[in-house]
């Protein structure tokens, strides 16, 4: 599979990087070769392989409901770069 | 009966699926221990999982789990004991986590189904897909300054059910009594309070229409968190008609997100940017995939409640409750329990009549919940065997009450209190009746002639009792005597 320097823009949007119009076709290269690294897995059938989620072989464990965080404004905000009383604040998010 | 649309070109159908997405009821957040209580002050309900400190794990919430499986039984739906939690990629500012963990592909509960109830007794199967556990988002404020908008997360992480109906729907009406409904057996199974005001439970409502007759789906547009049973028939009703208008002028429907605004009572478009959705959904490396034992399971099977159509049909079973009567008592748990405590024992209709009558009117015109109800059910027991007992005749009773709401005694108290006792005793209504017959002669020859006129005695007798006598022996006595 090849990776298009459209591709490369557009993976670039969703994940809100900067990508200097120099670089791009560079990209598109370099992930180009790691798809196709990958894709000699297509050498193998999987039609009867559910898709791995986990390599552990473990499932989850589950906590009980309890309240034991929280209440802690200070803490949460501290690296907040702008908040107003308790509030974070971001530059205005036009709906 | 579905609701069609009668268009210039024919009549359409309206096909809409909801997808609802209703608050689990917990103390703790999905995957953190902080509060899940409503209306604190911002970001105090805020763990460093979910201001998604670095370095910050997941853990999950067993309670949270269970209140999903519950929810699953409730609606006859397969369990799956196997689930994955996954990833749901996008920025915004109330997720700092920029993803929210949902379960894409392996949801927790699998199809299972539910019963709307429709006008006239007649009530119809709706199809549910799947119900998955996902985190809620934090609030967003953008009113309260010209250049930036506040976030609080209190709100982000708390567990949610998101329970997608199957595209079964045909109308407003349908719609709205689908969303009654699971409000009223989420309540039930106590895994939601279904408190719309708050947002424990929204819907986004995907509608499409089609020629009457057609079985391809249309194109949809999907109506974001719409917040009450009223606006969701609303955005029904306005949505398909637009679609109607749209596609007879020559147009086509978008499929896109919208939103619905109730002061105009109009649906409108809500994101114009043309970038389609990716989401990019993959296993949450944070979390083990959840095995659940078919004993955990059985264990939450065996402690359901009985849910609101098993209690109706018992409530007609077995106190010879009407159908409607049934389910308006039965629509919220503590009105069944409320009116069951009245019945116990006692004559069950009068009750169910005392109950949606007299008390349900005086708790309306008062604006006070039945949970505060000045007359307890025990009390309201006590008034109807009153009546049944023939201590007081139905019309005494009515005041009685109003004096019960207004004070709080008890039936008895006020009974003797104001002396309203019925008189039954034949002897002492009959003497009464005989007294006046005695000094009315020429009355007596009048209604000996014209019945209508014995209507005169009921009075005389009524009058010389207080208005105690009772008026079935009154009427008895008065036929005996001027035959």
């Amino acid at each position: 599979m090849s990776i298009t320097r459209e591709t490369v823009e557009q993976a670039a949007r969703l994940a809100r990087l900067t990508v200097a119009d120099d670089d791009k076709d560079r990209l598109a290269g370099e992930l180009s070769a790691i798809l196709g690294f990958v894709e000699q897995l297509d050498e193998i059938n999987t039609d009867d392989v559910e898709p791995l989620t986990s390599v552990v072989g473990a499932t989850a464990r589950m906590r009980k409901d309890e309240v034991n965080a929280g209440d802690y404004p200070e803490r949460v905000l501290a690296n907040a770069p702008d908040r107003v009383t308790d509030f974070y604040a971001v530059p205005k998010v036009v709906e | 009966m579905a609701q069609t649309i009668k268009g210039q070109t024919g009549e359409w159908e309206i096909v809409i699926g909801l997808e609802v997405h209703a608050q689990v009821l917990s103390e703790s957040k999905l995957f953190s221990g902080a509060s899940t209580t409503f209306g604190k002050a911002p970001n105090h309900n805020v763990a460093l999982v979910d201001a998604a400190l670095p370095g910050m794990l997941p853990v999950l919430n067993e309670v949270c789990v269970r209140q999903a499986v519950r929810s699953g039984l409730g609606i006859k739906a397969a369990i799956n004991l196997y689930s994955v939690f996954d990833r749901k990629n996008y920025f915004y500012a109330d997720l700092p986590q920029g993803y929210q963990i949902s379960q894409l592909y392996h949801p927790i509960v699998g199809e299972g189904e539910l019963t709307i109830d429709l006008e006239e007794g007649e009530s119809r199967a709706i199809g549910i897909e799947r119900i998955h556990l996902e985190q809620d988002a934090g609030k967003s404020i953008h009113d309260q300054d010209p250049h930036r908008s506040f976030i609080d997360l209190n709100r982000t992480g708390v567990a949610l059910m998101e329970i997608v109906s199957k595209p079964d729907l045909r109308g407003g009406d349908e719609a709205s009594a689908y969303m009654t409904k699971l409000r009223s057996i989420l309540r039930y199974l106590g895994t939601c309070d279904g408190n719309m005001e708050q947002g424990s439970m929204r819907a986004d409502v995907n509608v499409s229409v089609r020629p009457m007759g057609s079985t391809e789906l249309g194109t949809r547009t999907e109506t974001k968190n719409v917040n009450s049973v009223r606006f969701i028939r609303q955005a029904v009703e306005y949505e398909a008609q637009r679609q109607v208008e749209l596609l007879e002028g020559g147009g086509q429907v978008v499929q896109e997100t919208r939103l619905y605004d109730p002061t105009k009572g109009e649906t409108r478009s809500m994101r114009s940017k043309e970038e389609a959705h990716d989401y990019r959904y993959f296993p949450d490396p944070d979390l083990l995939p959840l095995q659940l034992d078919q004993a955990f399971v059985d264990a939450i099977a065996a402690d359901l409640p009985e849910l609101p159509d098993e209690k109706r049909a018992r409530f007609e079973a077995s106190y010879g409750l009407s159908n409607y009567d049934a389910g308006v008592l039965v629509a919220e748990k503590e009105t069944g329990d409320f009116f069951e405590a009245v019945a116990e024992g006692r004559d069950a209709k009068l009750a169910a009549n005392w109950v949606m009558g007299e008390l349900f009117g005086a708790l309306n015109k008062a604006g006070v919940e039945l949970s505060n109800s000045p007359v307890s059910a025990d009390a309201l027991g006590g008034l109807i065997e009153a009546i049944g007992s023939d201590t007081i005749s139905g019309r005494t009773a009515k005041d009685v009450f109003a004096t019960m709401f207004e004070t709080g005694k008890s039936a008895d108290t006020i009974i003797d209190e104001q002396g309203l006792k019925q008189i039954s005793d034949e002897g002492a209504i009959e003497a009464a009746l005989d007294e006046i017959i005695a000094s009315n002669p020429a009355q007596v020859e009048k209604a000996k002639e014209n019945p209508k006129l014995k209507g005169w005695f009921v009075g005389q007798v009524m009058k010389a009792t207080g208005g105690q006598a009772n008026p079935g022996v009154v009427n008895k006595l008065i036929n005996e005597k001027l035959g």
